[in-house]
C-alpha cells in the first residue's frame, strides 16, 4: 500500500480545502523559480528519468512528448493544450484533480509551459464539468493575483496566461487531434496523424497536449526527484496513479495508488470488496470502457499496470476499474458500452461510424436470445474490419470490448444463440449477400 | 454523433444583450486575433443560456455574422455537440446517465422514475412546462453512481425515493440541492456502507 507521504495528491477528497492558501501549506508552488531556473533540459531530462507516462490513456513518454516540441521558437507561436475532456466511461479523476487540487495542475502548467516553450495555455474541460470548470478559473484567478502565473510568472521572467475552453458533450474531443479541431471552433472530427500535434497542432503551431494528471504530478515530481518517483511501481511502469474503482462494489471510490498493485488488494482493500464476495465477481474493465475485460480467474493474480495489462491482452488506460459480478447480464452490460461508442462516434471514418452501430445490433439481438451462431462470427468478423482501419484510436476503443467478451465469454454467448437462420439459402446469388457470406458455403 | 431535430417554430431575430456582448468581447480576447473561429463554441453557450436553455436558428446566423464565419459552419457545430439543445428543454432540464457504470448500480430505476414523473417520452415537456429530460452518455461521475445533472448542477449517489423526491422538487419549483444524496465527502470510500449495502446488487 502507498505510504501517506508518499501521496501526491493529498486533498483528493478536499478534506483540506482547495483555495490556495490551503494547496501551498501542501507545498504546492515552493520553489517553482527554483525549478524552473535549472532550465528547459534538466526539466525535460528528470521528466524522462522519472519514466513518467501519459495518464490519459495511451501511456506514452511525457518526457520524450516535450522534447518534440522544436527547441527554439520560430515564427509560429507553441502552444500547450491540457485536455479535461474526461469522458472514458468508468473514469472520474481528473474531476477531483480539478475541482480540489487545481493549484498542482496550474503550477504543472507553468512548468510544462516553460519546458516546451509555450506562453499560452489552454485548459479544454467537458461542458459537463461547468462547476468544476468555474472552480478552475477561480483557482486561475487566485493564482494570479498572487502573481504566480501572467506576466513574469513567479518571477522567473516567463510569461503564461491559462484559458479555459469547454467542450459541449462530445466524447471524441478527449481524442488530442480532435480536441485541437474543436478548440479551433469546428466539428470535433480527429486529423490524419502525422504531423504530429508537437510541430503542426493548434492554428498550425506547434502544440503539446497533455492530460490532467499527467500535468498535476509533474511539480511534485520535479521537487522530490525523479529518483523518488521512479522508486515506486515498477521499471517502465512508475509512480503513482489515481484509481476509479467504480461498479459492483461496497465502497465505489477515487484512490491514489502506487502502479502495478494487486488488482484483487484495490477491490478488497479501497473499494470494499466486490458486492456478494470475491467469488461472486464474473469480469473487471481495468481502464475505462475502452479496454477489454478481463475475467475472474485473470483477477486473482492480475497487477495493475501499463505492460502486466498489456500482457493479459487488455490495457490500463485512464485506470477506471469498472467491476462486474455475476448478478449482472455480461452481454447486456457490454451492448450498454456498444451503444456508448455508436451514439459518440463522430462519422468520419466508415468503418467506425456503421461498424459500431453493428455491432451494438447484433450485441442487444444476443442479450434478447434472439441471435444465431452465424451472428457472433459475423461481430467477430466486424470487429477486425474495425480495429485499424479509423483514422484515430476511437475504432480501436470501441472494437476491443467486444473482442474482449468473444475472447472470455464465448460459451456464455453460444448459449444465448437459440435463433435459427431467418432465411436458409440453397443456391448462391452474390448480388443479393453480404461480402462476408460469400465466403461461407451455407450462408 | 448525436440526431438533433430543429424546432417547428422558430424566432424570427435574436442578438446578444448588452451584457452578453460584453462577455462575448471577453471571450474573443481569449483566442489570438485571426482565429475568432474559435470563439463559436462559448458563444453558441451564450446564446443557448439567453434564451431559455435553447438555440434558435436565428442565433446561428447572427454568430455567424459576428464571428465572420458561414452560416452552414455554425449550423455544423451547433448539430454535431451533444449539449446544444436546438428546441426548447424545460425549466430544470433533466439528464440521467445510463452508461455502463451507472447502469450497473441501477441507473435503468431511475429513468423509470423520469417517464413516470415528467414525461413518457425523452425531450418532452412534464405537464406543468417545468421540467423535460433525456438519458445522456457517461457525465464523469461514475464513482458517485447512479446520478444524473440538472441543468449545471450534479446529483449524485441517488437512490429511488432519493430521485422521486428531488424530480418532485423540480416539478414544484423547488429545487433540492445538488451533491450526493448519501452524506458522502466527494468521492472517498464510505466504510459504513458495506454494512447497509449488505450483499445484494442496487
Amino acid at each position: 500500500m502507498l505510504k501517506e507521504e508518499n501521496k501526491i495528491f493529498k486533498n483528493l477528497y478536499n478534506e483540506h480545502g482547495w483555495e490556495l492558501e490551503n494547496a501551498v501549506k501542501r507545498d504546492d508552488w515552493l520553489d517553482t523559480k527554483k525549478i524552473i531556473d535549472k532550465g528547459r533540459d534538466w526539466i525535460i531530462n528528470e521528466i524522462k528519468t522519472s519514466e513518467l507516462r501519459g495518464r490519459g490513456g495511451a501511456g506514452f513518454s511525457t518526457g520524450l512528448k516535450w522534447s518534440f516540441a522544436p527547441k527554439k521558437v520560430g515564427s509560429r507561436p507553441h502552444y500547450l493544450v491540457i485536455n479535461a475532456d474526461e469522458s472514458e466511461p468508468g473514469t472520474c479523476k481528473d474531476r477531483d484533480i480539478l475541482r480540489f487540487e487545481p493549484q498542482k495542475l496550474i503550477e504543472g502548467c507553468l512548468i510544462a509551459s516553460y519546458a516546451v516553450n509555450a506562453k499560452v495555455c489552454y485548459v479544454y474541460i467537458r461542458g459537463e464539468y461547468s462547476n468544476e470548470g468555474k472552480r478552475l478559473q477561480e483557482a486561475i484567478d487566485q493564482a494570479y493575483s498572487k502573481n504566480f502565473i501572467g506576466k513574469n510568472a513567479c518571477n522567473t521572467g516567463w510569461d503564461l496566461d491559462i484559458y479555459i475552453h469547454y467542450g459541449a458533450g462530445a466524447y471524441i474531443c478527449g481524442e488530442e487531434t480532435a480536441l485541437l479541431e474543436s478548440l479551433e471552433g469546428n466539428k470535433g472530427q480527429p486529423r490524419l496523424k502525422p504531423p504530429f500535434p508537437a510541430l503542426v497542432g493548434l492554428y498550425g503551431c506547434p502544440t503539446i497536449v497533455n492530460n490532467v494528471e499527467t500535468i498535476a504530478v509533474v511539480p511534485t515530481i520535479l521537487r522530490r526527484g525523479a529518483k523518488w518517483f521512479a522508486s515506486m511501481g515498477r521499471p517502465k511502469n512508475t509512480g503513482t496513479k489515481i484509481f476509479c474503482i467504480s461498479g459492483n462494489v461496497n465502497t465505489p471510490c477515487n484512490v491514489e495508488e502506487e502502479m502495478g498493485i494487486p488488482l484483487k488488494e484495490l477491490i478488497e482493500k479501497h473499494a470494499g470488496g466486490v458486492i456478494g464476495g470475491w467469488k461472486n465477481l464474473q469480469a473487471v474493465i481495468p481502464g475505462g470502457s475502452s479496454m477489454p475485460m478481463v475475467p475472474k480467474d485473470i483477477c486473482e493474480t492480475l497487477r495493475m499496470d501499463f505492460d502486466s495489462l498489456v500482457g493479459v491482452k487488455s490495457g490500463l488506460g485512464t485506470a477506471g476499474v469498472v467491476v462486474i459480478n455475476k448478478d449482472e447480464d455480461i452481454i447486456k452490460c457490454m451492448a450498454r458500452i456498444a451503444r456508448f461508442y455508436k451514439h459518440e462516434s463522430c462519422g468520419q471514418c466508415t468503418p467506425c461510424r456503421e461498424g459500431a452501430g453493428w455491432m451494438w445490433r447484433i450485441l442487444e439481438r444476443t442479450a434478447k436470445g434472439e441471435a444465431t451462431h452465424k451472428d457472433i462470427d459475423l461481430l467477430s468478423d466486424v470487429t477486425k474490419q474495425i480495429e485499424g482501419h479509423t483514422i484515430c484510436a476511437f475504432g480501436e476503443g470501441s472494437a476491443w470490448p467486444v473482442q474482449g467478451l468473444l475472447r472470455h465469454f464465448r460459451k456464455e454467448i453460444d448459449k444465448r444463440c437459440t435463433a435459427d437462420p431467418i432465411f436458409k439459402k440453397k443456391r448462391k446469388i452474390p448480388y443479393l449477400i453480404d461480402q462476408h457470406n460469400l465466403e461461407s458455403k451455407d450462408a | 454523433m448525436s440526431l438533433k431535430k430543429i424546432h417547428d417554430k422558430q424566432p424570427d431575430k435574436f442578438e446578444f444583450t448588452e451584457t452578453n456582448l460584453n462577455l462575448a468581447d471577453k471571450i474573443l480576447k481569449k483566442y489570438p486575433p485571426d482565429q475568432k473561429k474559435s470563439a463559436v463554441m462559448p458563444l453558441l453557450y451564450l446564446a443557448q443560456n439567453q434564451n431559455e436553455n435553447w438555440i434558435p436558428l436565428a442565433a446561428m446566423k447572427y454568430i455567424g455574422k459576428f464571428l465572420n464565419m458561414p452560416y452552414i459552419n455554425v449550423y455544423e457545430i451547433a448539430t454535431f455537440y451533444s449539449m446544444y439543445n436546438l428546441a426548447p428543454v424545460g425549466k430544470y432540464f433533466v439528464q440521467v446517465c445510463t452508461t455502463s457504470p451507472c447502469a450497473l448500480r441501477g441507473a435503468n430505476k431511475l429513468v423509470d422514475i423520469c417517464k413516470e414523473k415528467i414525461s413518457k417520452n425523452q425531450n418532452e415537456l412534464s405537464q406543468n412546462g417545468m421540467c423535460s429530460w433525456t438519458e445522456v452518455e457517461c457525465l464523469g461521475a461514475c464513482i458517485n453512481a447512479p446520478m444524473m445533472q440538472v441543468n449545471e448542477d450534479y446529483y449524485e449517489d441517488l437512490d429511488e425515493t432519493n430521485t422521486t423526491k428531488i424530480l418532485n422538487s423540480f416539478l414544484e419549483d423547488k429545487p433540492l440541492k445538488p451533491g450526493s444524496y448519501r452524506n458522502r465527502k466527494n468521492s472517498a470510500p464510505e466504510k459504513n456502507q458495506i454494512l447497509i449495502n449488505g450483499h445484494k446488487n442496487a
